[in-house]
């Protein structure tokens, strides 16, 4: 369970300032500021409706902040497409629900975005997307469609698409929540190993065994707000703020 | 008290199932004579069929094909059919007043069409579509004659636009707003100032024509198929247009779609015939000859595209938004992820949808019989107020049923063959 973090630089890789967000009149972010460093692992939880999901969805502009600052390898993120396309393509993001492409094969959903968006040659593009499934332990199921996958090996595809992008920062969004029990663990250790091989990560779940053997920073949030942040060993073992403690009884007392 | 632990130490092998419930027996068992009340129903249905066939086979098997008039036919046998209509009038119901010496040029548009429609029903297997894409160039000048060179240059034009495009985003700028408007623009000006020059000089160098025939002498099944597939052929990328306009976060964009939609879904078929083909003469500068035909066509494909584009947006309603996201986390600019991601999909939901839309397209083409022009259904009452054959109905209208059946029944077939293959989710 040693983990290393000789990974984290003192490069920044996302920077959030004063960032807020409404829904209408509903106030889902209020005042976050948050630093990313390069090759961090960050593991943001909290109850439903907290805005964790909204949270990460902001960083690549899935959804649109209305007030603050948010800057993603040194680009701004603003109304302007051509930025967001490019933080797009350098921010790797899975899904809860893999929102893999159920008309193409696993190689194609790898290779789509390559060789669309890089416009890589499509047979570079198919040897980078083989050498990512083989990271993800599914080179076999290349030919398959998405709706002949088990779930976690759709999620590990999801990964493997994203990761055919060379992304410098991956985002994973609840990603083990819609999986059944035995396939979560396959997922974990995907994602375990692509922390160690120094990805700057953040991942929005409740897996608190993945938080405490993988991350470097626990953030806590709550109705909009991050509430505590923490190495992982100390947020779990010595929470400060109440709301945190009610959080953790919660999850970890059963 | 009974025991509750309990441990199976046999595995049970497989066995097959019992005789009376798979092969013809068991089939019959389960779809036919599953209970009183569906063998019942069986049995009616069997009876109907029956006696539905025992007076229509001996009527169409005894038919007369050779009489020369309907009067002749019932002083032979008045209970059987009367196919000489057929036998005498068939080519009028193919081709209309298209001159008899021309038939060939009808026929072989559609020997071609065949041809040009193959590798787009097929891409996998047949792989000529430059033919696609040069055949309706043909069809209209196999159709309706002139000059070669005038259909032609619509093709050169078209092509040096496409090269401009090219040859600007190689060699001057990246950037496709430019690149696109100014190539659109250079065709605009070829063939407002050079193209009627060219055309002239090229017919002098080498002149290659048909004798023209008018629009109005289109008719019969020839007709039908040209304002049917033209219709088809256009409103499918209207319709797509349509729907992702409907769908458009630009106001102005979703208004004017939503209004084009509503509107023409709300108005009689008919009534935009009409339009076609009397008011549009009022509001037309005079002395402008805009073709009959092509006015009905652009009719009858914006009345289509406006129901294609409802069936397609129920397809896109259809997709889960995380398809979406996903497209545009890797990167993908909207159009990209509407092209790759979104429209297969879509529009392969909307298949049965879509072939629907088509099939009401091609049988609504028989309306045009109303503002006179001659479909097979025009054709029928032209045949019938003729003497020889005054009082004939069946014959004559089971052969347009079969006509029309044919090909919607194939498109029908195609569309379920087309669901099947695109099946990935098994």
């Amino acid at each position: 369970m040693e983990k290393t973090k000789i990974n984290i630089t003192d490069e920044v890789a996302i920077h959030i300032s004063e960032m807020n967000k409404w829904y209408g009149n509903f106030h889902v972010l209020r005042d976050i500021n948050l630093e990313v460093m390069r090759g961090e692992r960050i593991v943001v939880c909290g109850p439903s409706g907290s805005g964790k999901s909204t949270l990460i969805r902001c960083i690549n502009r899935l959804e649109e902040h209305q007030k603050g600052r948010i800057i993603v390898d040194g680009t701004e993120l603003t109304t302007d497409l051509k930025n967001i396309d490019k933080i797009r393509s350098e921010v790797g993001m899975v899904f809860q629900h893999f929102n893999l492409f159920p008309h193409l094969t696993t190689l194609e959903n790898c290779t789509l975005a390559p060789i669309w968006v890089r416009e890589t040659p499509s047979k570079e593009a198919q040897e980078i997307a083989m050498e990512m499934l083989e990271k993800v332990k599914i080179p076999e199921q290349a030919h398959k469609y998405p709706g002949q996958l088990s779930g976690g090996q759709q999620q590990r595809v999801a990964i493997a698409r994203s990761l055919c992008m060379k992304p410098r920062i991956m985002l994973f969004d609840e990603v083990t929540s819609a999986l059944d029990p035995e396939m979560i663990k396959e997922v974990l250790d995907t994602m375990i190993q692509l922390a160690e091989d120094g990805m700057t990560m953040i991942c929005v779940t409740h897996e608190m065994g993945f938080a405490r053997q993988v991350s470097d920073r626990v953030i806590f949030m709550d109705d909009g707000q991050i509430v505590e942040q923490n190495e992982p060993e100390s947020f779990f073992n010595k929470p400060q703020s109440d709301r945190t403690k009610l959080f953790l009884s919660q999850i970890l007392g059963h | 008290m009974s025991k509750i632990a309990f441990v199976q130490k046999n595995k049970i092998p497989p066995s097959p199932a019992p005789i009376s419930e798979v092969g013809v027996i068991g089939w019959l068992k389960q779809n036919l004579f599953s209970s009183w009340f569906n063998t019942l129903l069986t049995l009616l249905s069997i009876y109907f069929i029956f006696i539905i066939l025992k007076d229509f086979i001996p009527w169409a098997w005894g038919g007369h094909w050779d009489t020369k008039s309907l009067r002749e036919c019932l002083d032979l046998n008045p209970d059987v059919a009367c196919f000489s209509v057929l036998t005498a009038r068939w080519k009028q119901l193919l081709f209309g007043l298209y001159p008899a010496e021309e038939y060939w040029r009808p026929t072989v548009t559609f020997i071609l069409l065949i041809f040009s429609i193959i590798p787009i029903l097929f891409p996998k297997y047949f792989r000529f579509f430059w033919f696609s894409i040069i055949y309706p160039g043909l069809a209209i000048w196999l159709l309706w004659g002139g000059s070669i060179w005038s259909v032609g240059i619509v093709y050169i034009g078209f092509f040096l636009g496409v090269l401009l495009f090219i040859l600007l985003l190689r060699n001057i700028t990246k950037n496709m707003v430019i690149t696109g408007i100014s190539s659109i623009l250079f065709v605009i000006l070829f063939f407002i100032f050079f193209s009627n020059y060219l055309v002239k000089n090229l017919d002098i160098i080498i002149p290659i024509s048909l004798p023209p025939v008018e629009s109005l002498k289109m008719g019969g099944f020839t007709l039908s198929l040209i304002v049917g597939i033209t219709g088809i052929v256009a409103s499918f990328p209207i319709g797509i247009l349509l729907a992702l306009g409907r769908q458009s976060n630009l106001p102005i964009i979703k208004m004017i779609c939503v209004g084009f939609i509503e509107f023409i879904r709300g108005v009689p078929l008919i009534t935009l015939l009409f339009v076609a083909s009397v008011l549009l003469n009022y509001f037309l500068p005079p002395g402008t000859n805009f073709d009959i035909v092509l006015r009905v066509i652009i009719m009858v494909t914006l009345f289509s595209a406006a129901y294609m584009a409802e069936v397609i947006r129920g397809g896109l309603a259809g997709l889960p938004l995380g398809q979406h996201e996903a497209s545009s986390s890797l990167g993908l600019t909207y159009w990209q992820s509407q092209r790759l991601v979104i429209m297969p999909q879509a529009l392969k939901i909307s298949i049965p949808g879509i072939v629907n839309t088509f099939i009401g397209l091609f049988k609504d083409t028989t309306l045009v019989s109303i503002i006179s022009l001659r479909d097979p259904v025009g054709l029928a009452s032209t045949i019938r107020a003729d003497q020889t054959w005054n009082g004939i109905y069946w014959e004559l209208y089971v052969a347009i049923g079969l006509m029309f059946f044919v090909v919607c029944f194939g498109m029908s077939q195609y569309s379920q063959y087309l669901e099947r293959k695109l099946k990935t989710d098994k």
